[in-house]
């Protein structure tokens, strides 16, 4: 990951939140005790991304500003710290590869390489068609199901190059597989099948 | 109050001390890059670990509370090893390029890594590289020196009250920038110069113009507004090579406004350096003796009420009473220090001091601004009023200009009307004021200086005297002045006499033909266009409008250039030194005045400036005070009971970064005003 430069891509001039996500923000600022509503800015942030094709232009940004009657560069400082806020356009399928250490042990390289090699892009670019972007990113919090890629906002897990190309596949078509394990797995149970807890108890038995 | 050990001495602090603070009181040296007395505690730079008995690990000192039986070791082996592992990851992405920064020899990181540095590093992979940040005409950066004190940011947030810079991105690649790249719009933000620890920022004017080990150094005093400053002049003669703020915690603590501190490259361009007379209609150089037989031969059988002088805006007080008195001398009651023709009362000095004094503001809990912009008047005082609205016990309202002061107030209305209903107690901020424990007005000369000004005076007087301003040991009654000679000028009684006529008098008076000679003393910012066909005697330090319409040019010299006493705002006497000399054959003004008065036949009683300080102290004994605090004036009655007009107060400076001969010669000031001031005017594309 490197800082990106403010001024990298095309902004938009300006930005304003729709008339539902409006409704919310006054929500999400309620929450807050009177005056102290720039700590509404995280979620804010993260609403005008939603609205924005998943990412945050700068004018979003002075708008949010605006909103919370903050300085923009504090939003900038925010909005730039946070690697979840995309500063740059990304593409439909935002697919966020996991490489720290239990997800490369459990074969992350292979997950990567399919990634790459299918899509034809590298890490932090996105496809010409604008339909995937590519990010590596520090772990997920799913390491018992390693490895994992996270696709904006779900979770596949236990990849192996295979799985991954069918999913970057199904992806394409628009009809991307339930969030979960991809290796038919349950939750986080063990990968060759259930070693205990195999019967539901009989009622009584302790 | 509670009593620590400090390097096995006890010392008691007050409650609230930090550790850092304590060791200071015990006379331990803290190593420290990111705090700063004057800001909030950010605690990130860990230069200042300190081992503390019964703490797991070394203590940042700058966060950490003094609490009762500390026992704190300032020079222990695990202090020391602290302190040398920060310094080593300081400088593992710190650039090796000290000797082409600007900062060399005046560095603190450069210092404190002789102390605490190791002679190579460990770190073999490359420093990172951070690309530089436009922050406008003055501050230039390097920022791959930045260390991330974070110093500046708290500057810009707190002190100058102008959220532009921020930290953006996090750990290896946080940067200090304004995100979107634009010129920092503060008039204080010369002072990050100041606060930056490494050469990460410094001043774009003097990039690469000399090392501080070269420059001879000269304690001086600021003319470019009425706050008077305490500045450094750093020179190696001829030139002004720089302005630093000095400490003065009564007038500008430790900060000076960007004007003082960059317009002095102003004082090398447009110089008056030798006489002229007009001959045939074009400016002729002279000598000396020759400019005087041609004042002499104009002013022989002329009799004294057809004489006038007026003083400009950065003369010094010594001069000013060389002309009082020549102009006496030559039986002329016409003159006047009152360019902007402000109707400032000098019969009672507490009518036109800032009397709570500057330091005062810090003890107001209400404030009313009438027809002024603090801010461009002067910064200094607006900085005061923020630093106490941000402690919350200040309220402020405003009459006059409507405009960003970097804090809030309440809006009470445009002109006088809005004034008179407050005086009357009609209007609810009457009441604030009523019910404050030391109220304040701050009255601006865009009040005074206008048709219906004795009138305005007597309103705000009379505010003063109905909402309980005047008490025992307060004085909330204030007058912001924008020109550094005019309290000294008032002091030293530069106003009409008997029956003589003020500026606007002497101008009209000079169009009918009726004042046939008028000497303009550094007097540029009147309508010269109204002189008429006067004969006019322009002394003063640059090629300006007064010295255009002259008919004898006698050079003079500028504040940086000769032993001058200025009176600020708040009636606080502070001398100016010499740093370098005039250009030329410019001289010291009160010389050229004395010589003058000798070829006039009317020769001056005082030889040396020590005599002419001694003529003063007995016109006004307040010259003999210098440097002190002010005592407190006398309250009186001033100011008129009129009619006041419906015109809206408006300020004075209509452009902060040109307000005088030197600003406006000054190139640096140039590119402030084209970029800020043109970017912020009504006509903009932002309006």
């Amino acid at each position: 990951m490197s800082a990106p430069s403010a001024n990298a891509v095309p902004q938009p001039t300006s930005f304003a939140f729709n008339e539902a996500n409006l409704a919310r923000v006054k929500q999400i600022i309620a929450k807050y005790p009177r005056g102290r509503q720039a700590s509404a800015v995280l979620p804010l942030l993260d609403l005008a991304q939603r609205q924005h094709d998943n990412w945050l232009p700068r004018a979003a940004m002075d708008y949010v500003a605006g909103l919370l009657d903050m300085a923009p560069i504090r939003v900038y400082e925010v909005a730039t710290f946070y690697s979840m806020f995309n500063l740059q356009p990304v593409g439909k399928w935002f697919f966020q590869v996991c490489t720290t250490s239990p997800c490369w042990l459990r074969g992350s390289d292979d997950v990567v390489k399919t990634c790459e090699s299918k899509l034809g892009i590298h890490m932090g670019e996105s496809t010409a068609d604008g339909l995937f972007s590519l990010r590596e990113v520090e772990c997920l919090g799913c390491c018992v199901n390693a490895p994992v890629i996270q696709v904006n906002d779900d979770v596949y897990e236990d990849l192996d190059a295979q799985s991954t190309a069918k999913l970057i596949d199904a992806c394409r078509a628009g009809n991307p597989p339930p969030v979960g394990s991809l290796s038919g797995r349950k939750h986080s149970g063990p990968a060759s099948g259930l070693t205990s807890l195999t019967q539901v108890p009989a009622a009584g038995d302790d | 109050m509670p009593k620590l050990t400090v390097d096995g001495k006890v010392v008691e602090v007050p409650n609230g001390a930090t550790v850092l603070q304590a060791c200071e009181a015990a006379g331990a040296e803290i190593p420290r890059f990111c705090y700063h007395e004057r800001l909030s505690i950010a605690g990130n730079c860990r230069m200042c670990l300190v081992e503390i008995e019964k703490t797991p690990k070394p203590q940042a000192s700058c966060a950490m509370p003094a609490a009762e039986g500390m026992v704190v070791k300032t020079d222990s082996a695990i202090t020391k090893k602290a302190r040398k592992g920060v310094m080593e990851f300081l400088l593992i992405n710190h650039p090796l390029d000290c000797p082409i920064c600007d900062q060399g020899g005046e560095c603190d990181l450069q210092d404190q890594a002789m102390a605490y540095g190791f002679d190579r590093g460990r770190f073999d992979e490359n420093k990172r590289a951070v690309p530089d940040k436009d922050l406008g005409p003055l501050v230039k950066t390097s920022m791959n020196r930045c260390i991330h004190c974070t110093r500046c940011i708290r500057f810009c947030t707190e002190v100058a009250g102008v959220e532009e810079l921020g930290a953006t991105f996090r750990g290896e690649h946080m940067e200090i920038t304004t995100y979107v790249e634009k010129a920092l719009t503060s008039e204080l933000s010369g002072n990050i110069i100041d606060l930056c620890p490494v050469g990460a920022l410094t001043s774009k004017p003097y990039a690469f113009v000399a090392r501080p080990w070269e420059l001879r150094k000269t304690e001086s005093i600021d003319v470019h507004d009425a706050v008077g400053s305490n500045i450094r002049l750093d020179a190696r003669p001829p030139e002004v090579l720089r302005v630093l703020p000095r400490l003065n915690e009564a007038v500008n603590e430790e900060w000076i406004s960007d004007k003082t501190r960059f317009a002095y490259d102003g004082l090398k361009r447009q110089r008056l350096d030798r006489p002229y007379v007009r001959i045939n209609g074009t400016l002729q150089p002279v000598s000396w003796q020759d400019a005087f037989v041609a004042i002499a031969a104009r002013l022989r059988n002329l009799p004294g009420s057809k004489i006038a002088a007026i003083a400009g805006d950065l003369v010094d007080a010594e001069a000013m009473m060389a002309l009082k008195d020549l102009m006496q001398a030559l039986g002329s009651p016409n003159i006047d220090c009152r360019q902007d023709g402000a109707k400032l009362d000098a019969s009672t000095r507490a009518a036109y001091l800032f009397n709570s004094g500057i330091a005062g503001i810090e003890q107001a809990d209400a404030l009313l601004l009438v027809g002024t912009n603090p801010r461009w008047e002067a910064p200094l005082v607006n900085a005061r009023i923020r630093k106490r609205w941000l402690t919350g016990k200040l309220k402020i309202a405003a009459v006059g200009p409507q405009l960003d002061l970097t804090y809030k107030y309440d809006y009470l209305g445009a002109g006088p009307q809005t004034l008179a209903d407050v005086a009357s107690g009609k209007h609810a901020f009457a009441e604030v004021l009523k019910n404050a424990k030391n109220p304040m007005i701050i009255v601006g000369q865009g009040a005074l200086a206008r048709t219906d000004g004795a009138a305005v005076l007597g309103l705000a007087r009379q505010v003063a005297e109905t909402c309980g301003l005047i008490k025992d040991g307060w004085n909330g009654f204030n007058v912001l002045h924008t020109a550094a000679a005019r309290v000294g000028g008032l002091d030293l009684g530069f106003v009409p006499g008997q029956g003589g006529r003020d500026v606007a008098g002497i101008l009209e008076g000079a169009g009918k033909g009726e004042i046939e000679v008028v000497y303009l003393f550094g007097a540029d910012e009147i309508d010269t266009a109204k002189l008429g066909k006067a004969f006019v005697i322009y002394q003063g330090h640059h090629g300006d409008k007064g010295a255009h319409r002259a008919d004898v040019v006698l050079p003079g010299a500028a504040y940086t250039e000769k032993n001058g006493t200025y009176v600020n705002t708040e009636g606080r006497v502070q001398q100016a030194r010499v740093a370098v000399f005039p250009p030329g054959e410019a001289r010291e003004d009160w010389k050229i005045i004395r010589a003058l008065s000798e070829a006039l036949g009317r020769k001056l009683p005082y030889d040396t400036l020590a005599q002419l300080r001694g003529r003063l102290a007995t016109v006004n004994p307040v010259f003999a005070r210098v440097g002190e605090k002010p005592a407190a004036a006398a309250w009186g009655a001033f100011g008129q009971v009129g009619t006041t007009t419906t015109a809206a107060f408006v300020s004075p400076i209509t452009n902060f970064y040109m307000t005088d001969p030197i600003t406006r010669c000054s190139e640096t000031m140039a590119k402030c005003s084209a970029l800020l001031v043109a970017a912020s005017g009504k006509t903009g594309t932002h309006g």
